[in-house]
């Protein structure tokens, strides 16, 4: 039976005397096909000279044309030198020490160059483990080769030549000096001694200019505090290598806090190493909101707002001071207070009390309980001026600029429209002024407003020095000639001034003066770290606190606070168009490129704020809008573990959208929330409609008590129990005999001998591991890893080659997670345990793990691959042939630990992946010696074997053997703390050699019979203290 | 030619007899002056700095014995500095128009070896044998000419006589029919042999079968040679003739290719670095060859490409620093996916050069002798040993090796030479 069913597509068509249905029906396409603007009419056709048979000609001849010119080689060209500088050959890399001081970040650095172009940014070993280079320094080699740096000075956004600005400027100096109308010279804090000494020659000049210091990311309350108790406007320095109790409150000691630095000496007491059967370490209390990655390390992290934590530090100090907590805090704060305080009477002398709090209150208690204890740890007669700047005084000068008060403004280092809270007031006073310069690297949101805008060069191009603290002195050294037209700062400076020598030779001058007291300016030079010997400063204490005690100790908080804090990545905001920095993960939500409001639990479900993880593993989140004082912004909302109740978090440095690539235009701008250069604000926050999608390298979840991977244990069970007891070997049954899955007895692979030649091993100690990134970031600039942008990432196609996993745990301990798996019991149970332990606590513990190619000696991904592109090596390397690889991605599949990544696309020359490969500029970062993957290969970690085989070239050029501690991968010569060596393990004496043989060392998966060449050191948690 | 040589030659003779007549009329020095002895001290002390004719970073020596005293030039010659300082108006007038270049004192040099030197300046050689060299130009001009015509007489007289042959057995066949006589044929009327072929299957297929897997094997062969450029000779910007510098001058190659010692890169020299020599040598005086058009003049003029490219005023011997750096073509190209080091196999293994490179002391034009194929590569890896003499950094890993894999000596397979991860990365 035909089947009488209708279908139609509109109510017209069931009309059957439509006339236009019928019409329609008849024609294929509804509309005229215009045939005729693509044919043009007849008289136009028969006119045409060409017909046909020329088309064909015309074609067969390109095609034949094309063919013929594919068939010819590419003719390469090679320009020697004119004249060959003496220190550059061909092939060889050249390393120059220097020093960074961007106003944020400090490190005294080794600069690798090759055929003059810097590349890499290497630690300098010479100088002390606290001027190593962070995430970010290890990334600013690429912001020398960013294709939005200002080419040339320019007015009103027009170039002009650089006499042109120099003499104007210097005229228009000289007419405000004769009217006595006021200039404000605003830089960055310095830090720079020859600097300093060239503004003081210039303030004397010009009586009309005033200097002012300013930091966009303020230590303002700190500074006061010590200049209250010591009479010095500087931050004390601290040796954390000397502590036995630490107690933080909202100091991100590991991170950011008070410049950085800190987290070489402090992991030193961190690493249990057995001394006469017995290990050590420090105690570590952490008081925070947001969660960090000091309260990541913490052995007792409390989550708290910025309020309950001053209330803790003045029931700590009274509890030092009378024996007994007073104030009227509620009897959780007077505990803690307790417990705490019989921990630093324990330390004595080698106890410290830190705190990042925005309050001069707090900071001054905090140095009265370290003058108390007579703690060791913090010295207050070096001090550090890495951080100058004044709240009150830029107040002051937004107010003075808009009344006319202060007539001219330079601005050098600084963007203060942009990261002033008040930044439209700033700008409108920089409008009103009768002369502005400004000093930057960037059309920032600055320079763009002001009248004249001097291009300055990048830290690789500039001559500079740095004081980091007393006595402690960096030298810069340009390692390139300046890629555009620019000048430094200082040399400005000078021919203001009226002279015309150059910063070079003042600050050489300056040093034989005043710093090398008569040693060599070369030898310092060569070294790029020097250390003076004058005499230090006595700073005596001079401080009553009883009135600060009083005030924070009635600290209330009403509503929700919001924390600014600054990322890993982003920092600052300087180098917001850097993509490496983007791109890396935030080692605690490990999201890339973006900015997000850290929610806890509790308030995002009170708030009716979310997370939702996608299907395809990807995560989306509500948005809300935080609203403090006048300014509000709307942001999405990440759910964070450990954020404190009643506090939220985000971070500084984003939504910059001036000299930044539309790519890295993202986030919103926290320093607008950033009234009174206070990081703790009182926000009113309201869930808003509408969807964000992360870009997230892991979600939320725990270890759900898996054991294999991240292995954890007390200090005590360390030091009491046997090896077995924290970290076994997993057994398989082979006939009914339990057998070590280490044994050879049960490996169906047959092992190679490896005794001859060097076998390298890696040693990742997950208790020195901090999550601070360097390392990533490293990998990725040795190594060419090409960066990919938020919306593969979003897609899992990151190209890291090696990542920190952060895992949470399910209960407060992992401990506690793996119990709760032990005593399950039936199925039923086991569903609904798995899935409540999915979900982290509201205090997790954290644990980072860095896991890049394991290099198994009994590789799965080499046994599946249909083409032998991945292949063992007798070092101990797992090769990759990324020419033989056809992109089956079998090994991908085959490879437990998830370490290999795939080309998506052609992320060289290409310009939807507008970051920097796609730029002759961009590429002139790659490193020549590692080739750049294309599109359809597989690649992954390479144990940096070109750095391997270049130190074995070194050894047989050189005729002799290797010492241990020459061969380096780039994250383990990144690593500041020492959490990743690299090594010979047949080198018997080697420290991989050593680790190998210690207690604590495990593979990854051991279970899966792998046997890999990286080793893990299990992480021994010092929590006697709970 | 001629007409200069008939020109030239009555001139040389007055000239020749001039030079004589003063040698002779000057016999303090000429007498027992020698003129070969004092070429060689003149190359030996002076020729860095001294040209005969030609101002150079000195001034130009003939005739300059005419010019100064001989005392003068004696103590000049051993310590000019002295005589500067001792105020000397003509040693001041000399230090003052080369640009106050202090002389080297030649204290060691005695009278006799100046009185050499001197002979040699003001000695002015026999014209050269032109008219010769032109006869010998147009008898191997000539000589070339010849094989191709006699070559062409052969092939010509070759075919006349086939068609010789061909005509003669006509006539004679003709000759034979007119006379009736029957020309028995040799053959019975067989199936031609096409026929014979196409019916038979097996042949046919077996020829298939050895056409296609030839064809495959010869498909094959020209596929594996795309992109391999062994034989690649391109022209390059400054006809630089490593046959003169490395073969006739025998110039040690990492003289100019100094990187090779130590770096991945042997690097093509620096344009300083063909100053070092080329500042002296600015004209080429060795052998030609006219056949090819590779005459003094030229080489001359590629001498003056130099010049302009790094910027040398050869009138006032100095630079000018207007620079023009030399875009050569580059003819050894690795993939990058390949890693591969002149220091590990130049310094380390001490191959020579001409193992990869072949022979360059030869090559007027540098091309790329070998195939630079992993294949090539690999057979070397497999076939040579391991230099380990005198290398701390071998002893050990030898040891082990040698006592593993039962040798004396090592391949470099043997001590992972051919992993990938050595080369690919």
């Amino acid at each position: 039976m035909a089947n009488q069913k209708n279908y139609w597509k509109s109510t017209a068509e069931l009309d059957n005397n439509n006339a236009f249905v019928e019409d329609l029906k008849g024609r294929e396409f509804v509309e005229k096909l215009p045939e005729d603007a693509f044919l043009g009419d007849d008289q136009v056709m028969n006119d045409s000279k060409t017909n046909r048979r020329d088309f064909l000609k015309y074609v067969g001849f390109s095609t034949a044309a094309a063919s013929l010119a594919a068939c010819e080689g590419p003719v390469h060209k090679s320009i020697p030198y004119v004249v060959q500088p003496e220190e550059i050959r061909p092939g060889i890399s050249n390393f120059y020490a220097t020093t960074i001081a961007d106003g944020f970040d400090m490190a005294s650095i080794l600069v690798k160059t090759r055929e003059g172009r810097p590349i890499k940014v290497e630690n300098n070993t010479d100088a002390p483990a606290s001027y190593r280079a962070n995430a970010r320094l290890q990334a600013s080699i690429l912001s020398l080769y960013d294709t939005f740096r200002l080419q040339g000075p320019a007015q009103s956004g027009s170039p002009v030549s650089w006499a042109t600005l120099l003499g104007q400027s210097r005229q228009q100096l000289d007419n405000l000096q004769a009217e006595g109308a006021q200039v404000v010279l605003l830089t960055q804090s310095f830090a720079s001694p020859s600097t300093q000494a060239l503004i003081d020659r210039l303030t004397a000049k010009y009586d009309n200019i005033k200097h002012i210091a300013y930091d966009a990311v303020s230590s303002s309350h700190a500074l006061d505090a010590f200049e209250k108790a010591y009479g010095q406007r500087a931050l004390p320095t601290y040796d954390f290598s000397k502590a036995e109790t630490i107690v933080s409150f909202d100091a991100d000691l590991i991170g950011d806090w008070q410049g950085g630095g800190h987290a070489p000496g402090y992991v030193k007491t961190r690493v249990p190493v057995k001394k006469n059967g017995k290990a050590k370490m420090s105690t570590h209390f952490q008081f925070e909101a947001n969660m960090t990655l000091s309260g990541a390390t913490a052995d007792k992290r409390v989550p708290m707002s910025a309020a309950q934590q001053k209330q803790v530090l003045a029931a700590l100090y009274s509890e030092l001071t009378n024996g007994q907590a007073s104030g009227s805090g509620e009897q959780a704060i007077q505990d803690m207070a307790k417990v705490t305080a019989k921990y630093l009477r324990k330390a004595g002398k080698k106890a410290v009390v830190i705190t990042g709090l925005p309050s001069v209150e707090a900071q001054r208690i905090a140095l009265a309980i370290n003058q108390k204890l007579g703690s060791v740890v913090i010295d207050t007669q070096h001090t550090t001026t890495i951080r100058q700047g004044s709240a009150n005084q830029l107040t002051q000068l937004v107010d003075d600029l808009n009344s006319g008060a202060v007539q001219g403004i330079i601005t050098a280092g600084v963007n203060p429209v942009y990261t002033l809270a008040n930044g439209e007031q700033f700008a409108a006073g920089l409008n009103k002024a009768k002369f502005s310069l400004s000093f930057s690297m960037k059309n920032d949101e600055t320079a763009s407003k002001a009248q004249w805008v001097a291009a300055t060069p990048h830290y690789l191009e500039s001559w500079g020095d740095v004081e980091f603290k007393t006595n402690h002195f960096g030298l810069t050294q340009p390692t390139i000639r300046p890629l555009f037209d620019t000048k430094q700062f200082q040399d400005v400076l000078l021919t203001w001034l009226g002279k015309d020598t150059s910063y070079r030779d003042e600050l050489r001058s300056y040093w034989e003066q005043n710093i090398l007291n008569g040693k060599s300016w070369n030898k310092a030079l060569h070294d790029g770290f020097y250390v003076g010997n004058s005499s230090s400063k006595q700073n005596q204490y001079r401080d009553a606190v009883a009135d600060a005690v009083r005030s924070i100790s009635a600290a209330t908080q009403e509503g929700y606070t919001l924390n600014l804090y600054t990322k890993t990545g982003i920092g600052a905001g300087q180098q917001a168009n850097n993509p490496w920095l983007h791109e890396l993960p935030d080692p605690i939500t490990r999201v890339t490129w973006d900015n997000y409001l850290t929610v806890s639990k509790s308030d995002a479900d009170a708030l009716g704020l979310w997370n939702e993880t996608q299907s395809d593993g990807s995560l989306n989140g509500g948005l809300a809008k935080i609203t403090v004082g006048s300014s509000s912004l709307t942001v999405p909302v990440l759910i964070q573990p450990g954020q404190a109740k009643g506090t939220v978090g985000l971070a500084f440095g984003y939504g910059k959208q001036s000299g930044v690539k539309s790519e890295m235009q993202i986030g919103a701008n926290a320093y607008k929330l950033y009234n009174d250069f206070s990081s703790v604000q009182p926000v009113s926050i309201e869930a808003v409609d509408g969807t964000h999608e992360f870009a997230c390298t892991q979600l939320q979840n725990t270890l759900m008590g898996r054991e294999d991977i991240v292995k954890e244990t007390t200090l005590e069970i360390f030091n009491t129990k046997d090896r077995n007891d924290y970290n076994a070997v997993p057994v398989v049954s082979k006939n009914h005999i339990e057998t070590l899955v280490t044994s050879p007895e049960v490996d169906i692979w047959d092992q190679f001998d490896r005794s001859v030649g060097h076998h390298f091993n890696l040693s990742i100690d997950l208790n020195a591991c901090t999550g601070c990134g360097a390392c990533v970031v490293a990998c990725h600039a040795e190594n060419n890893v090409p960066v990919v942008g938020k919306r593969e990432i979003r897609k899992s196609r990151d190209m890291h080659w090696l990542r920190i996993d952060r895992y949470y745990s399910s209960e407060d301990t992992f401990e506690g997670d793996k119990n709760t798996v032990n005593e399950i019991s039936g199925l039923g149970e086991s569903l609904t345990t798995f899935s409540s332990l999915e979900e982290p606590s509201a205090n997790p513990q954290v644990t980072f793990q860095p896991i890049m190619c394991q290099h198994c000696n009994h590789a799965p991904c080499e046994t599946v691959c249909p083409v032998a592109a991945t292949s063992h090596g007798r070092q101990g390397q797992n090769h990759m042939a990324y020419n033989r690889c056809v992109g089956t991605r079998y090994c991908a599949n085959n490879c437990p630990y998830k370490v290999r990544r795939f080309n998506w696309f052609l992320y060289n020359h290409n310009d939807e992946f507008d970051f920097h490969m796609n730029n002759d500029l961009g590429r002139m970062v790659l490193n020549p010696d590692v080739v750049v993957r294309s599109r359809g290969v597989m690649e992954k970690c390479s144990l940096c074997i070109q750095k391997t085989q270049k130190t074995i070239l070194d050894a047989k050029l050189e005729g002799r053997d290797i010492a241990d501690g020459e061969f380096q991968t780039a994250c383990s010569s990144a690593c500041a703390t020492g959490a990743i060596t690299f090594g010979d393990i047949n080198d018997k004496t080697s420290r991989v050699a050593k680790s190998l043989e210690s207690d604590r060392m495990y593979h990854l998966l051991e279970s899966v019979g792998t046997k890999p060449n990286v080793q893990y050191q299990v992480k021994v948690r010092n929590t006697e203290t709970s | 030619m001629t007409r200069f040589f008939c020109l030239n030659v009555p001139q040389v003779r007055v000239l020749l007899s001039f030079v004589l007549a003063i040698a002779f009329t000057l016999p303090t020095y000429a007498q027992e002056a020698d003129v070969d002895k004092g070429k060689s001290l003149f190359n030996m002390n002076c020729a860095a700095c001294h040209k005969l004719n030609k101002r150079a970073v000195g001034p130009a020596l003939a005739g300059v014995s005419q010019k100064y005293e001989k005392e003068w030039l004696y103590s000049w010659i051993k310590n000019s500095m002295a005589m500067v300082k001792s105020g000397d108006p003509q040693a001041v007038a000399i230090y003052e128009e080369y640009n106050k270049s202090v002389m080297t004192a030649f204290p060691q040099l005695s009278n006799e070896d100046i009185d050499n030197i001197l002979a040699y300046t003001d000695y002015t050689p026999p014209a050269p044998a032109v008219p010769a060299a032109v006869v010998t130009t147009a008898a191997s001009g000539g000589d070339n000419t010849t094989s191709i015509l006699l070559l062409g007489v052969l092939v010509l007289v070759l075919v006349i006589l086939v068609v010789m042959l061909f005509l003669v057995t006509k006539t004679l066949r003709k000759i034979a029919i007119a006379n009736g006589i029957e020309v028995e044929k040799t053959r019975p009327i067989r199936k031609p042999l096409w026929e014979v072929y196409i019916n038979n299957s097996f042949l046919v297929f077996s020829t298939v079968i050895i056409l296609l897997f030839s064809s495959a094997f010869f498909a094959y062969g020209y596929l594996m040679q795309v992109g391999i450029d062994q034989g690649y000779m391109p022209v390059q910007p400054i006809h630089y003739s490593h046959k003169i510098h490395s073969g006739d001058n025998e110039i040690e190659c990492k003289y100019c290719h100094s990187s090779a010692r130590v770096s991945k890169h042997s690097g093509i020299p620096s344009l300083n670095v063909c100053m070092n020599c080329h500042m002296n040598i600015a004209e080429y005086n060795g052998e030609e060859d006219l056949e090819k058009g590779y005459t003094k003049e030229f080489y001359t003029n590629e001498i003056k490409k130099l010049y302009k490219a790094v910027g040398w005023d050869e009138e006032n011997q100095r630079y000018t620093g207007d620079t023009q750096p030399v875009k050569w073509v580059r003819i050894h190209n690795l993939p990058d996916f390949v890693y591969f080091n002149h220091a590990q196999h130049v310094d380390v293994a001490g191959i020579d050069c001409q193992k990869c490179h072949g022979p360059v002391e030869e090559m007027e034009i540098m091309y790329q002798h070998s195939p630079l194929t992993m294949g090539w590569c690999i057979n070397c890896h497999r076939e040579s040993n391991v230099d380990l003499e005198n290398n701390e950094y071998y002893e050990k890993i030898h040891a082990e090796l040698s006592k593993k894999y039962g040798v004396e000596k090592l391949t470099i397979a043997q001590m992972g030479g051919l992993e990938c991860g050595k080369c690919h990365y």
